[in-house]
């Protein structure tokens, strides 16, 4: 199983806490977005490893964009 | 002693600013980033200078930028509204030593307050109460641990250069204090640059409720009544009233009383608020801190005072006398909500195109509103689209007329926040004014993703 975790809504990438390869569990923050001066994690919606990322620290993101993916 | 001044803040605080200078007889100079170029201020302002990108750092907070902006404008004095620069010491210290008038209190009050440790000590020291908590910055959990155990938990954790409510951690027992206390660490040196932190009792069910004081140039402290700011998310106001009808009148002349001590302790000139916060249980008041600058919340003093706080601002700055009684008392009652862009589920950030904009008209209603129909919300700032403010003769009336300028005030584009807000002034608590801080938490409990 193969999952693509995306933003919610169009922010900057303040953090990206994982690196490809590591094992997640559900619900585990995978990067921190800022928007409007809120802070807003992005969680794995699955277990598993993350085996891609679409975003580095600094990066503007639109919503809906890929932030990772999950195997 | 100056003919223009330069308004270093945007959208709805700049354009209330604006008016007032232009009021005066004054030349208003906006500022704006690449991003506001389209808001009304920077329309409504007799001159306008880019300051550069949209991010905070490129426009807003670029010292240098802003005065050379000044220059450029020929402005003679700055108006720094609230956020961005305006508790920031060493620009308002440049400020002056540009030639420039700072419109705000002297750059070592500014400091002084800024650091809450500091704040807590002078205030305890000119008899103000303050709550339990330690008098110097906690570094380790040992020292953390010992400094709990004195206070008594449940103990909050906060940022020492902080405020706004970013990253104070709440510790109910021994075992949360090492993770609550790296969090509040990191969390401060990253929002405000200094690690530094300290503790203070928490209190479950509390009151938020401050003191609107104008220190006049020579010296004599004013009072202009109180506020209650208690229905907040995330530690972050949302629906503030002036009067707080809740206090006592004994409860309320003290609280004057110690807001002008506090004030003129640090000889505290132009319009500035001193925080409290009141704790439910044990009826117990404690000095919170004190904000050196206008309020996001002043228009509910004027509302209920009629005074213009602004314009007492720049009178101040520019050394004239102002009129007013030690004490103004204030008439009837009066309500601001902050429409954010934000659901009003998670109070998550909803930027986009503003695609229709109806303000609510009706008696005792001020909008204080950042945008208009077709600009766009970006995400580089605060979500504070409007300020919905109404005055009625008593707190019942003035709920009403609030609860239908709710329902009239139409925003499409980005999600706002007004189901919330309507749902907090049709609640029980609300009504009869028994609420807490805690309110929003209880009608929004975080919840865990299905």
């Amino acid at each position: 199983m193969s999952e693509i975790v995306s933003a919610e809504m169009v922010a900057s990438v303040w953090k990206v806490v994982v690196d490809v390869g590591d094992t997640v569990e559900e619900d585990e923050p995978l990067a921190i977005l800022e928007s409007m001066k809120m802070e807003i994690p992005v969680l794995a919606t699955i277990a598993g490893t993350v085996s891609e990322l679409f975003v580095s620290p600094g990066d503007i993101v639109q919503a809906g964009a890929d932030i990772a993916r999950i195997d | 002693m100056f003919d223009s001044v330069l308004v270093a803040n945007r959208g709805e605080i700049a354009r209330r600013v604006i008016k007032s200078v232009q009021a005066s007889g004054r030349r208003a100079v906006a500022v704006y980033s690449e991003a506001d170029v389209a808001l009304p201020f920077v329309e409504e302002a007799d001159e306008a200078v880019c300051l550069g990108g949209a991010a905070p750092k490129d426009s807003y907070l670029d010292v240098q930028k802003i005065l050379a902006a000044a220059a450029i404008a020929d402005a003679g004095a700055v108006h720094p509204g609230y956020g961005f620069l305006s508790e920031n010491a060493d620009f308002a210290q440049s400020v002056l030593d540009a030639g420039l008038v700072w419109i705000g209190p002297d750059p070592s009050v500014i400091r002084s307050m800024g650091n809450k440790i500091n704040a807590r000590n002078l205030m305890q020291g000119a008899g103000v109460p303050v709550f339990a908590g330690t008098e110097d910055s906690v570094e380790t959990v040992e020292a953390a641990a010992v400094a709990a155990e004195q206070i008594g938990y449940p103990v909050m954790i906060k940022a020492a250069a902080g405020g706004g409510g970013i990253g104070m951690q709440v510790v109910r027992g021994p075992s949360e204090l090492g993770g609550a206390l790296e969090i509040a660490q990191s969390g401060a040196l990253r929002s405000f640059g200094s690690a530094e932190v300290f503790l203070e009792r928490y209190v479950d069910s509390a009151r938020h409720i401050e003191v609107q004081v104008l220190g006049l140039a020579d010296g004599k402290v004013i009072c202009l009544g109180e506020r209650d700011c208690s229905v907040q998310r995330r530690h972050q106001k949302v629906i503030e009233e002036a009067p707080a009808a809740m206090l006592l009148p004994e409860q309320r002349s003290r609280l004057h009383q110690a807001a002008v001590v506090a004030a003129e302790s640090v000889g505290y000139r132009g319009a500035g608020t001193v925080e409290f916060l009141y704790d439910v249980d044990r009826g117990e008041f404690s000095f919170l801190e004190m904000n050196t600058r206008l309020q996001v919340e002043h228009p509910v003093t004027e509302l209920v005072t009629g005074v213009d706080l602004v314009d007492a601002q720049l009178r101040v700055a520019a050394g004239e006398t102002i009129d007013l009684p030690p004490r103004v008392e204030g008439t009837g009652h009066a309500i601001e909500l902050r429409i954010y862009a934000e659901d009003s589920e998670r109070f998550f950030p909803s930027p986009g195109t503003i695609t229709a904009w109806r303000e609510p008209v009706g008696e005792g209603i001020r909008i204080d509103a950042g945008y208009r129909e077709g600009n766009v919300v970006t995400p580089h700032y605060d979500p504070l689209l409007a300020k919905l403010c109404v005055w009625g003769k008593t707190r019942h009336e003035a709920i009403a007329r609030t609860r239908q300028a709710a329902v009239d005030f139409v925003i499409e584009g980005p999600r706002t926040n007004l189901d919330f807000l309507r749902e907090v002034l049709a609640t029980d608590e609300f009504v009869e004014d028994t609420h807490d801080t805690g309110l929003a938490a209880r009608l929004r409990p975080s919840k865990k993703k299905e």
